[in-house]
């Protein structure tokens, strides 16, 4: 290590107990030495950084923001130099840089869906009475909204959903918190994913068992590794995050690289706006991801497996917890998995407010206890991925697909949905329809089948339009209600099924008020690593606000295409390069007009 | 590793760029083999004496195979590579990065060479809005001693001064980016003034600085008084007497002052760093009256 020099302030007496708590009691995944190759350029060998986000979680909730004293602290506890730690902690939006007014910040969703359903208000009403909120981008409870996520010091962290001024002071006065699984679908025998979803107490893992719970493990622990990622391969599972990569490919690509640790990481840091299917699935089939991950971790010889778990889920990431615990308890993790001698482990990690993260380089970059910049590829994370060595990403949904892969085998799953789209899909419906929720079907169902499975529009007026997968996919007209929702019919209309949302407007909404909150939330969640996103981001909220107030000039409309073209070919990452995506949709559907 | 102590290997890697076949050592940039076929790139965030980090994506190019632009400045070549410097692409992105920079920040006192490039590629940050209207980088002054002057409404968040003061030179880390997306900034820890901070004043950032955002105080208040006038500066090599290791100074002098000292990037002792001695131990020769 260099010499550091730290700062004089010091921390009070719970900051240190909060942080030495939060790096002592630390999981079994412990790693000697992380060293960091790729990104930037930094190499350096440093023990304990990956401590550093924790350590800062820990501090925020004890003392309701980063205190000069607490950071100092955790610099050299972890001899993180304190420019670097503060960099750090000023990424994420969920860490304060002001000390707190009261005992708790509400953190009110004011995103496209939750705007629907009256978020301004509830802002307004809450600041009335006092409270301290704060606009937050999509909190994952779109079926539910308004959400409020509320950050508690010195206490657990909850959520508010369907909820109001009344619920709010309730809920904050120790009454407990709306679990309400909105599951229209629930019972249907076609269920796959979702068949447990609201019929299994979810802190049960007997009750998991009774439900065909660690069937899959037992049949993988008798089988090699490479028949595993074969069942994979051949059942054509892809990825369910939004970038639909063959599952099988990455394992086998991991599993190839002989001689190296390698990763697995749950990528559960669900943020897109609209999206909330994985957090249904880790609230209440927590078992069935630890198992999946269980499976995937043997076949692509990973011993550590991280579950990057977004901050605003406290619900997901205390039910995990727990059922980590428990399968530990029961031999299901841990050195020798059910007697067959094999190893795998699981910790948590917590994202901070950060939709970036969610990139997969950029969530390497966050564990790692670094900015959540994320990293030029290649070379990509099957070579140099977390700690620079060998690592699969998979999204939750994906991973839940694992254990009926391998009981029913690859082929008998490739059997359903269609040719280029195996399986099954989760469909995340808000907006204005009338049975808002979590909905699975087989791919090849229409975007029209779905809706009409939800009850069809629902509102004011008329159904205008609906956004396809999300801030980073597309608007798309009524005309569109034949188009089979599979990776293959999606990409030929060029428009992404991403994480799977299904959100419907009205006429009667104010359609330039979401156009533009989607430009906002980019802008918002630039990482502001490279210069066409962090500024390109900034332009196009400007220049939408001119359009929509002069209505369109030409100008205008070319230089959206040039931002557009920057963005989208020259951006690092994934973020950048769908920035202008839905935006552009909404141009040329003219939803910026409607409302002039 | 950076640039001036890279080694390449003797195997040759064909590749066709802009449409002609040539070879170019194994692990050697897209950015290396420009250079090799003199085609002029352009670059910000890229030094010969720092690691890439490829952060302005000003230096893309056109990669056959690859959906988006890649930068050519850390994007090794692979055998059979088809490359393309000047497709509209690429110079569509090379001219919006540089207007979006130009309308963000003050690029006046910017090398030479960033504003020959924006020439080159017709960039007119004015067409993204009035400034008064958009958001820009706009901000006080920063002088908290009499060695720096840092004027962040000029910078560019090309990250080398970050990379110079941290592990690619002088393993201070006393500056980082804070914040995130527009806010994101050079900053200390809790933005403390610099001489409270771990900041040894090697001068290094300012040594690698491209747009003028950190500057010697000498040519900071130059500057001011309208005095700075580089045509009218004469650059002297000498060895800095300070102690053993012999690094080659450039003492920089107008009117018989000396104005600022650099070390040559490609210099085998300092690769363009000095601690500071080198770079400000000179202001004796100069005795305040």
């Amino acid at each position: 290590m260099p010499d550091i020099k730290f700062g004089t302030s010091l921390p009070t007496d719970s900051e240190k107990k909060a942080v030495d708590e939060a790096i002592e009691s630390y999981g079994p995944v412990t790693l000697e030495i992380t060293e960091r190759l790729v990104y930037a350029g930094h190499k350096r060998t440093q023990e304990r950084r990956h401590l550093l986000l924790p350590a800062l979680h820990a501090l925020q909730n004890t003392s309701g923001w980063i205190s000069p004293g607490g950071l100092d602290y955790v610099c050299r506890v972890l001899e993180v130099p304190p420019a670097e730690a503060y960099s750090v902690a000023t990424f994420y939006h969920l860490f304060a840089s002001q000390p707190p007014n009261g005992n708790q910040i509400l953190h009110v969703c004011d995103d496209i869906a939750c705007s629907l359903k009256g978020a301004e208000g509830l802002i307004d009403d809450l600041k009335k009475e006092g409270y301290e909120t704060k606009p937050s981008p999509c909190l994952g409870q779109c079926e539910r909204g308004p959400a409020v996520f509320i950050q508690q010091i010195a206490s657990h962290d909850s959520v508010a959903v369907d909820t109001d001024l009344k619920k709010i002071n309730k809920s904050l006065n120790g009454t407990s918190e709306n679990d309400s699984i909105k599951l229209p679908q629930a019972g249907s025998d076609h269920l796959r994913l979702l068949a447990r979803v609201g019929i299994i107490d979810p802190n049960s893992l007997d009750d998991y068992k009774s439900h065909g719970g660690y069937k899959a493990l037992t049949k993988a622990l008798e089988m090699e590794a490479n028949q595993i990622i074969e069942e994979v391969s051949k059942s054509g599972l892809r990825g369910r995050g939004g970038a639909a990569f063959p599952t099988g490919v990455k394992w086998k690509a991991v599993a190839d690289e002989k001689g190296k640790t390698h990763h697995l990481v749950c990528n559960a840091d669900e943020s897109e706006p609209g999206t909330f299917k994985d957090r249904v699935l880790m609230e209440n089939d927590p078992f069935a991801l630890i198992e999946s991950m269980t499976i995937a971790g043997i076949a692509i010889g990973a011993e550590k497996g991280w579950f990057y778990v977004r901050g605003e889920y406290p619900v997901a990431k205390q039910r995990l917890s727990e059922a980590i615990g428990k399968a530990r308890k029961f031999g299901l993790l841990g050195d020798d998995i059910l007697g067959s001698g094999k190893k795998f482990e699981i910790e948590i990690r917590s994202g901070a407010g950060a939709y970036i993260c969610g990139e997969e380089t950029a969530l390497f970059n966050s564990i790692e206890g670094f900015r959540g910049e994320p990293r030029n590829k290649p070379p990509f994370p099957t070579t140099n991925g977390l700690f620079n060595e060998p690592t699969v990403v998979n999204n939750v949904e994906t991973l839940a697909n694992i254990p009926r892969i391998i009981l029913d085998g690859g082929e008998a799953f490739a059997s359903e949905g269609t040719d280029q789209s195996s399986g099954t899909r989760l469909f995340c419906l808000s907006g204005r329809v009338a049975l808002p929720g979590l909905y699975e079907f087989e791919f090849g169902a229409t975007l029209g089948e779905i809706l009409d499975a939800a009850g069809g529009f629902s509102g004011p007026g008329n159904l205008k339009t609906v956004l396809l997968g999300g801030a980073a996919g597309s608007f798309v007209t009524p005309e569109s209600i034949d188009l089979p929702l599979t990776f293959e019919d999606t990409r030929d209309a060029g428009v992404s099924l991403g994480s799977g949302v299904i959100m419907a407007f009205s006429d009667a909404d104010e359609l330039t008020k979401t156009v533009l909150r989607i430009a906002e939330f980019f802008r918002d969640e630039s990482c502001g690593q490279c210069v066409p996103c962090r500024v390109g981001t900034v332009r196009q909220e400007e220049l939408l606000i001119r359009i929509a107030d002069k209505n369109s000039v030409e100008t205008d409309i070319s230089l959206f295409d040039d931002l557009a073209a920057v963005m989208s070919d020259a951006s690092i990452c994934g973020l950048g390069h769908t920035a202008a995506s839905a935006v552009r949709s909404a141009l040329n559907l003219g939803l910026l007009e409607t409302q002039k | 590793m950076s640039e001036t102590t890279k080694k390449y290997s003797e195997t040759l890697v064909d590749i066709t760029l802009n449409d002609k076949k040539i070879s170019a050592p194994e692990g050697s940039t897209i950015l290396d083999a420009c250079k090799q076929a003199d085609i002029d790139t352009p670059t910000l965030c890229w030094a010969e004496n720092l690691t890439p980090v490829n952060v302005c994506r000003v230096c893309v190019v056109e990669v056959e195979g690859s959906r988006a632009l890649v930068p050519s400045c850390s994007r090794p070549i692979e055998d059979g590579m088809v490359i393309s410097t000047n497709s509209e692409r690429v110079n569509t992105s090379r001219r919006m990065v540089l207007e979006l920079l130009a309308s963000s920040v003050e690029m006046d006192r910017a090398d030479n060479e960033i504003l020959k490039w924006m020439d080159h590629y017709g960039s007119n940050p004015g067409r993204m809005g009035n400034s008064s209207e958009i958001k820009t980088s706009k901000q006080p002054v920063k002088i908290q001693d009499d060695l720096y002057v840092r004027d962040y409404e000029r910078c560019i968040l090309c990250y080398k001064c970050v990379e110079a003061c941290g592990d690619d030179a002088q393993h201070t880390f006393a500056i980082a980016t804070a914040g995130r997306g527009f806010e994101a900034h050079i900053s200390t820890e809790f933005d403390v003034e610099l001489p409270d901070s771990a900041c040894v004043y090697c001068g290094n950032c300012i040594g690698v600085c491209p747009t003028g955002a950190l500057v010697f105080k000498t040519e900071h208040d130059m500057r001011e008084d309208d005095s700075w006038d580089p045509d009218n500066q004469k650059v002297t090599e000498t060895i800095c007497g300070f102690c053993g290791v012999g690094c080659n100074l450039e003492l920089h002098t107008q009117d018989e002052k000396i104005v600022k000292v650099t070390s040559p990037s490609d210099h085998s002792v300092t690769e363009g760093h000095l601690c500071i001695k080198g770079r400000f131990g000179w202001q004796h020769a100069h005795p305040k009256n």
